[in-house]
């Protein structure tokens, strides 16, 4: 075996110092807290694992997590294949590519809460744009009391939010192809679908794990635009996960479930990215050995 | 120092079993360093990778069986709630089985 210099993981300890206190610590007193009963922070009682049964065991999560899960895979099959579209419809070069690249990137740079105040004008009825608009042209529309109407409102603003992000990283990948790739396939009068099959895809697969990736997690934690735009309403519509474990943490000061909710959440998170990460990799080796034989 | 943690014993001895682990699994790495294989599991995996998807799966198992445990009262006609530590040993024997053929 050739030996291997061990040094660098002396210089990757100050970030590990850094995590610890910031991250690996406070994990683990949420273990801590998820198996006691916190009444104040002198008087706890160990309860064992009561509070993952009332939680494993609570309609409401359970009601939380599906909804969470369709909107973070409606939210992927949406921003996805819009980011990728987005990306290739850009201008390459020249001052229009850099007048595109500002303008998309506007709504990156809006802060969430104003994302969801943006969006609550924009829906109502009587000053908004597209409240005022969709009940001009006949429909019924109301963010506030139909849940389904809600549901549309909030994936649109994560739609209009981040699909940026997707297609600036898509651009990015596809502005790293080299020009030879493109020749190669003009000679072999490729048409534009199969450049865009066996040369841009397979060269975005990079970007688009991490794309994915992103809007993946970041959707399943997706908190302020909901709060903002219908406070988790009508009913519980669009209560999604974080919504309701801020509401045991912060609101009923409930330590323990709430502890208990997030060592759950923590885990789901942890298996969804795991198979999304290794689905992805698996994806792009395929891929890489067809274009090697092909 | 660690008040602020509130520390209780099942949690402490937890944390030391998998601080243990990751010091075992540092030693076995460098006395014999792992090699990727494919087992049943549906990945090439190394000795870590293992340890990693057995331990979650074994979290899995125990908050599954903690979900389902007071429905199994009225399936398997119990008189109470079946003790966890069943699913601790069933977790256990599935991380030692992804560790040894996965």
């Amino acid at each position: 075996m050739k030996p291997v210099n061990q040094k660098a993981w002396l210089l990757i300890l100050p970030v590990v110092l850094c995590v610890a206190f910031s991250a690996i610590l406070p994990l683990m007193t949420v273990v801590n807290y998820s198996v006691q009963d916190i009444i104040s922070p002198e008087r706890r009682v160990f309860v064992g694992t009561e509070w993952f049964k009332a939680v494993m065991r609570d309609d409401d999560l359970q009601g939380a997590l599906l909804r969470q899960m369709g909107f973070s895979i409606s939210v992927l099959l949406v921003e996805i294949p819009l980011g990728i579209a987005l990306a290739l419809s850009m201008p390459a070069k020249g001052w229009k590519s850099s007048a595109v690249l500002v303008l998309v990137a506007i709504s990156l740079l809006i802060p969430w809460n104003v994302v969801g105040t943006i969006w609550q004008i924009y829906g109502r009825t009587d000053i908004g744009l597209l409240g005022a608009t969709l009940a001009k042209l006949g429909f019924e529309y109301s963010y506030t009391g139909n849940a389904t109407h809600a549901w549309l409102t909030v994936l649109l603003m994560d739609v209009w939010h981040w699909t940026p992000l997707v297609a600036l990283l898509c651009y990015a990948g596809l502005r790293a192809i080299p020009d030879a790739y493109y020749q190669a396939a003009s000679i072999d009068g490729a048409s534009k679908f199969a450049v865009f099959r066996y040369i841009q895809l397979p060269k975005l697969r990079g970007v688009l794990m991490i794309a994915v990736l992103l809007r993946f997690m970041d959707s399943f934690m997706i908190y302020t635009e909901p709060f903002v735009l219908t406070g988790g309403g009508p009913g519980n519509a669009t209560t999604f996960l974080s919504q309701y474990l801020t509401q045991k943490a912060v609101g009923q000061f409930d330590l323990g479930p709430a502890a208990a909710f997030s060592l759950i959440y923590f885990l789901i998170i942890l298996l969804l990215c795991f198979i999304l990460y290794n689905w992805m990799q698996r994806v792009g080796t395929r891929d890489n050995s067809g274009g090697n034989h092909g | 120092m660690f008040e602020w943690m509130a520390w209780t014993t099942p949690v402490a001895i937890f944390f030391t079993c998998i601080v243990l682990m990751l010091i075992g699994m540092t030693v076995w790495e460098i006395k014999s360093p792992t090699v990727q294989r494919k087992g049943w599991l549906p990945i090439a995996t190394t000795r870590g990778d293992r340890l990693f998807i057995g331990l979650v799966s074994a979290a899995y198992v125990n908050l599954a069986f903690v979900a389902v445990s007071e429905k199994m009262i009225v399936w398997f006609g119990l008189e109470q709630e079946p003790s966890i530590w069943i699913s601790f040993v069933l977790s256990m024997l599935l991380l030692g089985l992804i560790l040894r053929k996965g």
